[in-house]
């Protein structure tokens, strides 16, 4: 590996791990101040730093600060019958898996370094002007591509079962319990419901699926992923938010009959990762749909060598286009969470068998049809 | 038989849930934009931020007492005691004091040397307002007690309640008053009485 390949290939590890230490803690500040919108609040403005004589509160952005300041003092307190080792390992591993999904998650196209300000020849791509040997925005291009999601997803659930069994308390082992099922149950939509996507696509790779919802379709437009399959965005969109555990699927944790569910017995900041744990899986949820239903770093318009709409064209350098590219994958982050927090404030949790109900009476065999019903138009749309 | 307890109706959009949660966001949405995007007063927000943001208490808001001044900031109070027989906390202590001879009011009335309120005491009933013939006592501060852990910050002097101004920020009153000697209304004492 060249020294070029290993510092792109660490800068990018940072940028991804600098978008989601960053949004976590925001999202938590987001989460309670967005809620006072809504229900006509003013939110969290009491941390302030004191600068001559002034208080600066930055509408409340420092509580996170001060939530994290507090977790890290806090008595980290373990069940004197616990399993000590599980217990404390329980909220790694629900934490680290959702944090490394970003890994395959594209939030570039490609940069070729030594043509920054060169503008792409038009009607051509990155890799046909500037050769094959170009950095993909994306941490890890591994040939399984959308798989590896799914496979370390999977195991986040291992996390909160752990975490419920360990604590050596009927309410955490109720609510791993609860969680278990839930998130066991969810996956099988989840995986299900973007079948109809690979076969649209014909690929696995997540570079190649935005390539394909980039590539002009009918009549000079493009076509976003949420066009040809609206149906599984719908799908994939409610399982993801079944599979965050929040509000409205929110029952393992359910506070009014389990405590705090599965991390009932936790303190400190084994407490803040499980907290944090949610919110990352908010985050790369919402990029995972960016990226597979709403054309990812896509900006309309927007090709490899500049603005085209129409057949007016305004060339732009190569840099800024992939500057462009990342800024619109951060704001489609920022509108899908946005989204999933309104949700989050709107509606009122399920009941225990609704949420199975919902699962395997009506997302299943949903997710099932739309399998069905796009191979029968792709089938008819080739034959 | 039991009573039969219809089933509720619902239509078809209402089972299906979606278009409900749509709807649902729709509220809740309006509301984030509206308290969003606009000048705070021109939100719904109806909280504040307490200790920097104050509510101004209604008009006839029974707050602190306070007592009203004189054209020359002495105190309108002539000990008559109406207050403290009034009150049916007795957190009212009065000793009155003779002006000096030669003084114009003195034999006209009398002044406090000490008046006390015990503000844990009182339970701000309004009743020594309601007595005072003088507009001399008021509760028209607009302030609630402050709290406090000590017992002696509750116990309120002479000093301390006519330091207090009213809602309006004067330490007057509205009603007039006439001195001795005043010949738009001589009033009584002991060398001219009826």
């Amino acid at each position: 590996m060249d020294t070029v390949a290993l510092v792109s290939t660490l800068l990018k590890i940072l940028f991804v791990v600098l978008i989601i230490l960053t949004f976590a803690p925001v999202l938590i500040w987001a989460e309670r101040r967005q809620s006072a919108m809504i229900q006509d609040r003013i939110g969290p403005h009491r941390a302030g730093i004191k600068i001559g004589g002034k208080n600066i509160t930055l509408l409340g952005l420092l509580h996170p600060l001060a939530d994290a300041l507090k977790f890290i003092w806090k008595e980290d307190f373990i069940p004197p019958k616990a399993d000590k080792l599980l217990h404390s390992l329980a909220p790694i591993i629900a934490l680290v898996p959702s944090i490394s999904v970003f890994a395959v998650l594209p939030f570039g196209g490609y940069l070729a370094l030594d043509h920054i300000m060169d503008v792409v020849p038009p009607d051509q791509f990155v890799r046909q002007a500037f050769g094959n040997d170009v950095i993909s925005l994306q941490v890890a291009n591994i040939n399984v591509g959308i798989l590896y999601v799914f496979a370390i997803a999977g195991t986040g659930v291992v996390g909160a079962a752990i975490a419920g069994y360990s604590s050596n308390s009927k309410y955490a082992l109720l609510g791993g319990v609860r969680a278990a099922s839930q998130m066991v149950s969810y996956e099988v939509t989840l995986g299900l419901a973007i079948v109809g996507c690979f076969m649209v696509y014909d690929s696995l790779l997540l570079q190649d699926m935005i390539d394909w919802q980039r590539a002009p379709r009918i009549a000079g437009f493009s076509l976003w992923g949420i066009c040809v399959q609206p149906l599984a965005f719908f799908l994939y969109f409610t399982a993801a938010i079944a599979e965050s555990k929040r509000i409205p699927f929110d029952v393992p944790e359910g506070e009014s009959e389990l405590a705090a569910g599965y991390f009932t017995e936790y303190s400190g900041m084994k407490f803040g990762m499980f907290f944090m744990g949610e919110f990352v899986e908010v985050i790369t949820s919402s990029a995972i749909v960016s990226t597979l239903f709403l054309g990812g770093y896509d900006l309309p318009f927007l090709e490899d060598w500049g603005f085209d709409a129409f057949g007016f064209v305004l060339p732009l350098p190569h840099g800024i286009v992939v500057l462009l590219q990342v800024l619109t994958f951060v704001v489609k982050l920022v509108i899908l969470i946005w989204l999933q927090l309104m949700i989050r404030w709107s509606l009122p949790r399920f009941r225990y068998d609704q949420i199975m109900k919902l699962c395997w009476k009506l997302l299943l065999p949903l997710s099932l049809a739309n399998i069905l019903i796009t191979a029968i138009v792709l089938l008819l749309l080739q034959g | 038989m039991g009573k039969l307890i219809p089933r509720p109706e619902r239509t078809f959009a209402e089972q299906a849930f979606v278009p409900e949660i749509v709807k649902g966001l729709g509220v809740t949405m309006r509301h984030f934009f509206k308290n969003t995007f606009n000048k705070r007063e021109n939100t719904e927000i109806v909280t504040i931020a307490y200790p920097e943001e104050k509510r101004v208490y209604p008009e006839r808001f029974r707050g602190v007492h306070r007592l009203t001044h004189r054209a020359d900031s002495s105190p309108r109070c002539v000990a008559c005691l109406c207050c403290s027989t009034a009150c049916p906390a007795q957190c009212i202590h009065i000793e009155a004091g003779e002006y000096e001879p030669g003084d114009a009011r003195y034999g006209y009335e009398r002044f406090p040397r000490v008046f006390v309120i015990d503000e844990l005491r009182c339970i701000f009933c309004g009743y020594c307002v309601e007595a005072c013939p003088c507009d001399a006592i008021r509760m028209d501060t607009g302030v609630h007690m402050p709290a406090s852990t000590r017992r002696e910050h509750f116990i309120f002097d002479k000093e301390m309640l006519m330091s207090l101004p009213g809602q309006d920020g004067t330490y007057l009153t509205g009603n007039p008053r006439h001195e001795p000697g005043d010949p738009t209304h001589p009033g009584l004492d002991r060398d001219h009485h009826h």
